[in-house]
């Protein structure tokens, strides 16, 4: 197999399966076009990043977690619906991203990179951001995972029985940031959230418990990671949306597997 | 702490939500191996007045004064777990709890919901439903229990046994129990104390006298003072859709 081939598989890999365990809370708290918004938003980061020569993952992250406060803020003020104010945010924020990137003249970006991702171009230091970004959101992820799940079931009893809940949903939004950060360059900002979302409704099917639901999700990315690959690989197709194919294909398989008990 | 036996003591309450006043002026204590109930018409400030007595809501003016390290044990009135979310009963009680399975497992005796730990929460009938919400409560082990409409979804019998139990867990527990209920004349039998809310303290008291009190009657108009005499008494007339309760607006008070 060749180095390149290895590699993406490897990114892909360790992007399945830290989006799959956020996946299935993003799926749970019916956040599905937050972390639209967000991942949108990275292309703002990405453009951010270039103009003021700081690293790019750093400013998508900083982007990211800057645009879930304002949401945050937003939301307070319930003047507007949360879909509203997510729909102004998320295209705001990739337009304004897009014409960042237009005023520099110097910079040459990959446009389509960033939207769809280029898992076959991906760099030791892609990979090495990938996994040591991944165990960092795991193990975080690990440690609020009882208060996070108590949150979701609701939020005021948790409260009550002492969660911080402001600290645990502003730990989850840092998580999805940093998820969206360092897979960006492998499925790209438009179809990041699918791999979080499709593998966790596909699951759900197959889990009895909350943690079953997260690990089968991950299998189910990886799966969808290793089958879009060599989709890609075979017919030549482009491998980031091969491989979101791949996980929709394994949601419909999964709706019509006939039911259990 | 101004009382000594109050576990938690609001003064001067003042909630409004959107330029309309919610809470005005309310005073409210509870206190060990005392059960207080809120009633009220829909949209008296009930649950409003629950989320100030808990903190989840800061009152524009007044204060709420809690005993210093109390577990509170809290009910809330809709509790749904996502669809999407595969949760057993069992799995949903130890959210609460890390204890000792043998510790909780007194609790779960007590409601009588050991069949139902292996099933979804969301296969629970309304009665199981609201059972798993009170031991999840206490399994706390808690000095306070604030209840939020505790018997809704549960049929008529359910409703006296549940009340029965809060009593009885009042008195094992020797918690005190805030609780919002629709009818007094179901949780009568149970309660100690009885507040009136329709934005303000209507009346307050025993319940036999709140039941009689001018302003409870005005309140809820006749229907419920004919219900309770039909307790007392006997079928001796029929009732139709006249003196609803929450159609009755003309109330006012000096």
């Amino acid at each position: 197999m060749d180095d390149f081939l290895v590699r993406a598989l490897a990114a892909g890999v360790g992007v399945a399966l830290v989006a799959a365990p956020l996946g299935v809370f993003v799926v749970w708290r019916r956040m599905a076009y937050f972390g639209d918004t967000l991942a949108h938003s990275a292309l703002l980061g990405v453009a951010l990043g270039f103009l003021l020569g700081i690293s790019l993952n750093l400013a998508v992250i900083s982007v990211s977690l800057l645009i879930a406060l304002l949401l945050l803020a937003l939301q307070n003020r319930k003047q507007l619906a949360t879909d509203t104010l997510l729909g102004i945010l998320a295209h705001s924020a990739l337009s304004v991203g897009l014409v960042v990137m237009a005023f520099q003249q110097d910079v040459r970006v990959d446009l389509m990179g960033y939207l769809f991702g280029d898992i076959l171009a991906v760099t030791i230091t892609d990979l090495l951001w990938v996994w040591g970004g991944g165990v960092v959101v795991l193990t975080v992820l690990a440690l609020v995972w009882q208060q996070l799940l108590a949150i979701t079931v609701h939020e005021e009893l948790a409260q009550v029985e002492g969660v911080p809940v402001l600290r645990t949903r502003l730990l989850f939004m840092l998580m999805i940031a940093m998820v969206i950060a360092v897979s960006m360059k492998i499925v790209g900002v438009l179809l990041i959230t699918s791999m979080m979302i499709i593998p966790a409704a596909a699951a759900r099917r197959f889990s009895s418990t909350p943690e079953q639901m997260a690990f089968v999700a991950a299998l189910i990315g990886i799966l969808a990671v290793g089958l879009g690959l060599a989709g890609s690989w075979f017919s030549d197709t482009p491998a980031g949306p091969s491989i979101v194919v791949s996980a929709a294909l394994l949601f419909l398989v999964v709706q019509l597997l006939p039911a259990r008990r | 702490m101004t009382d000594a036996s109050s576990l938690v003591k609001a003064t001067g309450i003042e909630v409004s939500l959107g330029g309309r006043a919610i809470l005005d002026r309310v005073d409210l204590s509870v206190s060990r191996d005392r059960i207080v109930t809120l009633i009220g018409p829909n949209g008296a400030g009930k649950t409003t007045l629950v989320r100030v007595m808990l903190g989840l809501l800061k009152p524009d003016a007044g204060r709420v004064e809690r005993m210093r390290g109390i577990t509170i044990g809290y009910m809330p009135q809709k509790l749904q777990v996502p669809e999407n979310l595969p949760l057993t009963v069992r799995r949903f009680l130890r959210l609460a709890c890390d204890r000792e399975e043998a510790a909780c497992e007194q609790v779960i005796q007590e409601l009588g919901i050991a069949h139902l730990l292996q099933q979804p929460m969301q296969n629970l009938s309304g009665g199981e439903h609201q059972r798993v919400l009170l031991a999840r409560a206490l399994l706390r082990e808690p000095d306070l229990l604030v209840l939020d409409e505790p018997v809704q979804g549960v049929d008529v019998t359910g409703q006296s046994e549940l009340y029965a139990l809060i009593g009885r867990i009042r008195d094992t527990y020797h918690c005190g129990v805030l609780m919002i209920s629709h009818d007094l004349h179901l949780v009568m039998a149970t309660t100690d104390d009885v507040l009136c809310l329709n934005g303000h303290v209507c009346c307050s008291g025993h319940p036999e006298n709140v039941s009689r009190h001018p302003a409870y009657l005005e309140l809820f108009g006749s229907k419920v003072a004919d219900n309770l005499a039909v307790y007392t008494h006997h079928h001796d007339h029929a009732h139709d859709i006249h003196g609803n309760i929450i159609e009755k607006q003309e109330h006012d008070h000096g």
